[in-house]
């Protein structure tokens, strides 16, 4: 139930008066729904399924969990040489 | 941010593997209810990676595998009514009804066509006035947003040659049904991650203390599996349970206010029948009132008698993780994935399909 | 009417009308219309000594070297008809061209047939016979016979084609699906699923815009040069409809053999990946119309890749794996993690999901 992707908003509109958004996946463009996230702004990143946006990604919370596996990585690295 | 890539890096995945090795101490059963996890436990092979002792079973997560006979049988029938253009996600198509599916039916000459999203649905009613326009609203929460965003949409704009079958699916009545189960032999559960984008992840507090089980909200790159994975089994191993979000990247506790209110404003939960399960009360949603209208169901009746279902299946038992497809006597005889016999084989994240696609092998073999 | 017409004995009545812009159910009659339309179209694009016979059959001379006949059929469907990279016009001659030349054959005749719907444009037509034109003067190849039929508005889908290719295979040559042996080294010649994701775009069904188009291409030019260099080809295979993972299932059954591939060396373009991502396609089973398998003994591997790489349709040519072993036939693709998982053949249509 979860096909979701992230990618970057690049032009905000509206189709009637629902609020949508181009977003950019790295090269591939698609036409998504930001009806639920009205914060977005141009540049954010934001998870999309089926044509709508589910939330705005958190950078600092991915470099989080990023740098909390990357501690692991290295006590890892220490516990083999030891 | 190269955020795709990051969260596929193999040399932390295998770390965090590593990490799930030396934790692992009894034996565990977790439950993943995403067809999407899945999938991607599959595709990228981790369940061969993990110590012997976790057996990951593969819950009811895929909407498509889960709507009813009956839901099915009616789609089937307003795609064959003339005038009507019948939308739906693609992987709905094979599932197979009482005798046919949506796919032998646009070869008999019904206009039955695939979109990406609802939305497309809608502007396909747009462009053609004269012509009744139904999407099957298939789905778990994740998906009831942008259902609920084009009934909105439609609403406004008086599309009013637009129409859904209303079949989402919820996932906390499911979890209740099978941890409630006296069969049940599930310990921890991987909530879905975009499910509880939207939804936030505050209702299932009272199902992690009710039932001593540890939930932990995954998202679907390998390290976010394995991460996952790893927090319900440290949680396991320290007989803790409570729910503990690995993907707090997409997913707040709160989920999407504005998302949980237009499905709130368009929709209200009812009982609802799971192939291959039964009924488990307040797992469906239906139209509110105001947008009755737009109920395709109510638009095209139906009368249907009792459906019966086959005798070799054991669909509801790999459904709930007290069966695995391999126990099954029709499993790649009777049952394959051009010649389903149930749910769980029909779609490509069927736990069946994807025990026939993804076959087990030794680690490194 | 020219005053020759106006004055033979004509019993037509009333008058034919020529529909200047578009095809009419005249033009598959077999009478004048069709002969206008061979003549203006068809003929004089197409021209070759041969064609311009206009019998019903060709004449035609093979080599004077030793070697067998190859023959190849195809029918060719596609919508859109011109999409980014091609149209059905290059795609009937590549993919016949490539069938031959996939046997090691050296492509020389092709057949033409056309089934034309009621209403489409003669402009388009003649767009594409002149995509066929270029592409075989590409291949070196003439097209010798053909044949135009016009079906009613409404029964058919614009265009469809039907190809027929004859080549000549030098004796000595045997590249067949069953060569694979244990040991062998597995190369791709570029990037899949370009095709299908071009596909896809042009259709615009599925909302997404990208800049991807099609590899639709000879190769027969690029496998000459291949075979007449490293010799000891054991199999070649291009992989269209069903992608690369049917392709190599095929090869696998074909051969009783085991095949490994390993994931991270398939080259795929970002942008096909990201497609694959948003509807939950495998690019593994998206259709490629200019890329080659080549199975070959490991100690060629090196040179082919050298040689495939100076070529335009080869400059991302890569080895991807190897056959492992001759026990029971299996595709086994190796992930980034060590993990195996078995590759089956494509079943069915490819259909966007939501998990």
């Amino acid at each position: 139930m979860c096909l979701g992707i992230p990618g970057k908003i690049i032009k905000i509109y509206t189709f009637g008066s629902t609020k949508m958004a181009e977003v950019d996946f790295g090269g591939v463009q698609q036409e998504v729904c930001i009806e639920t996230v009205p914060e977005a702004k141009l540049d954010d990143y934001v998870i999309v399924h089926a044509g709508f946006a589910l939330n705005i990604l958190s950078n600092e919370e991915a470099q989080e969990t990023l740098a909390i596996i990357g501690e692991m990585s290295r006590l890892a690295d220490l516990e083999d040489n030891q | 941010m190269d955020l795709l890539s990051s969260f596929r890096n193999a040399d932390l995945t295998k770390v965090v593997i590593d990490r799930i090795h030396k934790a692992t101490k009894s034996s565990w059963k977790i439950m993943e209810i995403c067809g999407g996890q899945t999938h991607a436990i599959m595709q990228y092979g981790i369940d061969q990676l993990l110590p012997s002792k976790i057996e990951m079973i593969h819950g009811p997560g895929c909407p498509v595998c889960v709507t009813s006979l009956e839901l099915i049988e009616q789609a089937i029938h307003i795609a064959n009514l003339p005038g009507v253009i019948f939308t739906s996600f693609g992987d709905m198509l094979r599932v197979p009804g009482v005798s046919q599916d949506l796919l032998s039916v646009r070869a008999s000459g019904a206009d039955v066509r695939v979109v990406y999203s609802p939305f497309d649905a809608v502007k396909i009613a747009q462009s053609n006035p004269k012509k009744q326009v139904v999407f099957f609203g298939v789905g778990f929460e994740t998906t009831v947003p942008a259902i609920g965003m084009s009934i909105l949409h439609a609403f406004r704009e008086a599309i009013n040659n637009f129409s859904i079958i209303p079949a989402n699916v919820l996932v906390p009545p499911a979890m209740h049904t099978i941890l409630g189960s006296s069969d049940t032999l599930i310990n921890g559960f991987l909530a879905a991650g975009h499910v509880c984008a939207v939804m936030g992840y505050w209702q299932y507090e009272p199902i992690a203390e009710k039932y001593h089980c540890p939930i932990v909200v995954t998202g679907f790159d390998p390290l976010d599996l394995v991460n996952g994975i790893y927090k319900t089994i440290l949680q396991l191993e320290q007989g803790k349970y409570y729910v503990e979000n690995a993907y707090t990247r997409a997913v707040r506790k709160e989920g999407n206010l504005k998302a949980q209110a237009i499905m709130n404003e368009v929709f209200e939960p009812v009982d609802r029948q799971w192939r291959g399960i039964g009924i488990i009360p307040k797992s469906g949603l239906n139209l509110q009132k105001k947008f009755a209208s737009f109920n395709a169901i109510e638009r095209f009746p139906l009368h249907l008698n009792p459906i019966s279902k086959s005798s070799l299946c054991i669909a509801g038992k790999v459904l709930q993780g007290l069966a695995k497809p391999t126990d099954c006597p029709a499993f790649c005889k009777e049952c394959t994935p051009t010649t389903p016999l149930g749910a769980p084989m029909v779609s490509s994240e069927g736990t069946c399909a994807a025990y026939y696609r993804y076959q087990r092998l030794g680690t490194n073999d | 009417m020219t005053e020759e017409e106006n004055n033979s004995f004509n019993l037509v009545c009333p008058p034919i009308i020529r529909d200047k812009k578009n095809i009419t159910l005249g033009h598959g009659s077999g009478g004048l219309l069709t002969h206008e339309l061979i003549n203006t179209t068809f003929k004089k694009i197409l021209t070759n000594p041969i064609l311009d016979e206009g019998n019903d059959g060709a004449l035609i001379s093979l080599p004077a070297y030793k070697g067998k006949l190859v023959v190849s059929t195809d029918a060719h469907i596609v919508s859109p008809l011109f999409y980014p990279g091609g149209d059905i016009g290059r795609l009937a001659i590549s993919g016949t061209v490539n069938d031959v030349a996939m046997m090691g054959a050296d492509p020389l005749y092709l057949t033409a047939s056309f089934v034309i719907e009621e209403g489409f444009s003669l402009e388009l037509l003649e767009k594409v016979a002149l995509s066929m034109k270029s592409t075989c003067e590409e291949a070196g190849v003439i097209i010798i016979a053909g044949d135009t039929k016009v079906t009613e508005k409404g029964k058919g889908d614009g265009l469809y084609i039907s190809t027929t290719g004859i080549g000549w295979l030098p004796e000595g040559r045997d590249i067949q699906g069953q060569n694979a042996l244990k040991g062998d080294a597995i190369i791709l010649s570029g990037t899949i699923g370009d095709h299908a994701t071009a596909i896809l775009q042009a259709r615009g069904e599925l909302g997404f815009q990208s800049n991807v188009t099609s590899d639709v291409a000879p190769l027969n030019k690029m496998l000459e040069e291949l075979i007449k260099q490293v010799q000891d080809i054991h199999v070649m295979r291009d992989p269209t409809r069903g992608g690369l993972g049917t392709t190599l299932v095929e090869i696998a059954k074909q051969s009783n053999v085991c095949i490994q591939i390993e994931e991270t060396s398939l080259p795929i373009k970002k942008e096909v990946k990201t497609v694959c991502e948003l509807l939950g396609f495998d690019p593994l089973y998206m259709a490629n119309e200019g890329k080659v398998v080549i199975i070959l003994p490991e100690e060629k591997c090196n040179i082919a890749l050298e040689i495939l790489q100076k070529h335009k349709y080869g400059q991302n040519a890569v080895r991807i794996g190897s056959v492992i072993d001759n026990k029971q036939p299996r595709v086994l693709l190796r992930t980034p993690l060590g993990s195996n998982r078995v590759i089956e053949m494509l079943m069915g249509e490819m259909l966007p999901r939501i998990c």
